[in-house]
């Protein structure tokens, strides 16, 4: 069994810290009330940066025969090389719906595990969601995302992809 | 015996929608500019078909291998195909002067594209499935260009000796 060796703890602090502050600052620029515009501009952000980590990570992978596969790479590399670690959980119908659960989520892991915020909990999750259907786009791979988190940190992402 | 190696002439970088994102001819060649488009452009459904052709255990064709090996026989040129993950292809065109298998070689002209096209992909400022503008790509390519060509000269002084 392979251990996930921690790597580049420096920069996936920064990230971290990164992402805090775009969100702080995007919810800035278009007010309390427009949740939806950043949420779009998160999922933009995240989609871009998906398309070249996958690009990246997927140079020296063997080629992906199915969608599974191709989900299966995301749950496990790519998912490792954001987050320093895999998602916990992959549920699907074997025909286009997928389920990602992580229970320990990188973004989410600061914020206090009441359900104090648990509103603005979905704002956490955009740009990730934007990187799942970047990364996918990138493989041929259509996609439609939504999230929800249950409770602190935990989260989970449904894919619904078109065949 | 020294194994005489081949110039790369043409270096093509093709999107996953299939149509072209980059074309270079070497200088000594440039007046086969247009032809090097034709063979690039039937290349492509070449590589489709190899790609497409999942589990059917064709001999030779390791679907889980990116290098595609040489595309389809040509009298002056090799044409070999190399087709990423997220399908974006790259064609290599070299001379045909020798039918010694340069396969390893190739390969790593290939790796050295994948690797520059991915650090260029990942330029914030380039959008994706447009033309590849970069001066670093560009840099890459020359660098391949002159990687095949050094070898030629240094195995045809070989030769001589013997």
């Amino acid at each position: 069994m392979s251990e996930v060796k921690v790597q580049g703890e420096v920069s996936q602090t920064l990230f971290e810290y990164l992402h805090m502050e775009i969100l702080s600052h995007l919810i800035e620029s278009y007010g309390n009330e427009k949740k939806g515009e950043v949420i779009s501009a998160l999922e933009a952000l995240g989609s871009r940066v998906g398309e070249s980590m996958m690009e990246r990570v997927s140079k020296d992978v063997p080629r992906f025969r199915t969608e599974l596969d191709a989900m299966i790479f995301l749950c496990k590399q790519f998912w490792t090389h954001m987050f320093n670690k895999q998602v916990d959980h992959l549920k699907t119908n074997n025909q286009d719906m997928f389920v990602l659960y992580d229970n320990n989520f990188r973004l989410l892991m600061h914020l206090s595990e009441s359900s104090q915020h648990q509103d603005k909990s979905p704002l956490f999750l955009a740009f990730t969601s934007g990187l799942i259907t970047g990364a996918l786009s990138n493989l041929g791979i259509k996609s439609r995302v939504t999230y929800e988190v249950p409770k602190m940190p935990q989260c989970f992402f449904q894919i619904k992809i078109n065949l | 015996v020294a194994i005489l190696k081949m110039a790369v002439v043409c270096v093509s970088v093709i999107s996953k929608e299939n149509f072209p994102l980059y074309l270079r001819t070497v200088s000594t060649y440039i007046e086969n500019d247009m032809g090097f488009h034709h063979i690039v452009h039937t290349a492509i459904d070449v590589i489709e078909e190899k790609i497409s052709s999942v589990g059917t255990g064709r001999a030779g064709t390791d679907f889980r291998e990116h290098y595609l090996g040489p595309l389809y026989p040509s009298e002056q040129y090799k044409i070999y195909g190399y087709a990423t993950n997220t399908r974006t292809k790259f064609i290599i065109i070299t001379e045909n002067t020798t039918s010694q298998s340069r396969d390893t070689e190739i390969n790593q002209f290939f790796k050295k594209l994948h690797q520059a096209y991915a650090d260029m992909f990942c330029n914030p400022f380039y959008t994706p499935d447009t033309e590849i503008t970069s001066k670093r790509f560009d840099r890459s390519v020359t660098d391949i260009f002159k990687d095949s060509e050094s070898k030629l000269s240094k195995n045809e002084h070989h030769g001589n000796k013997n």
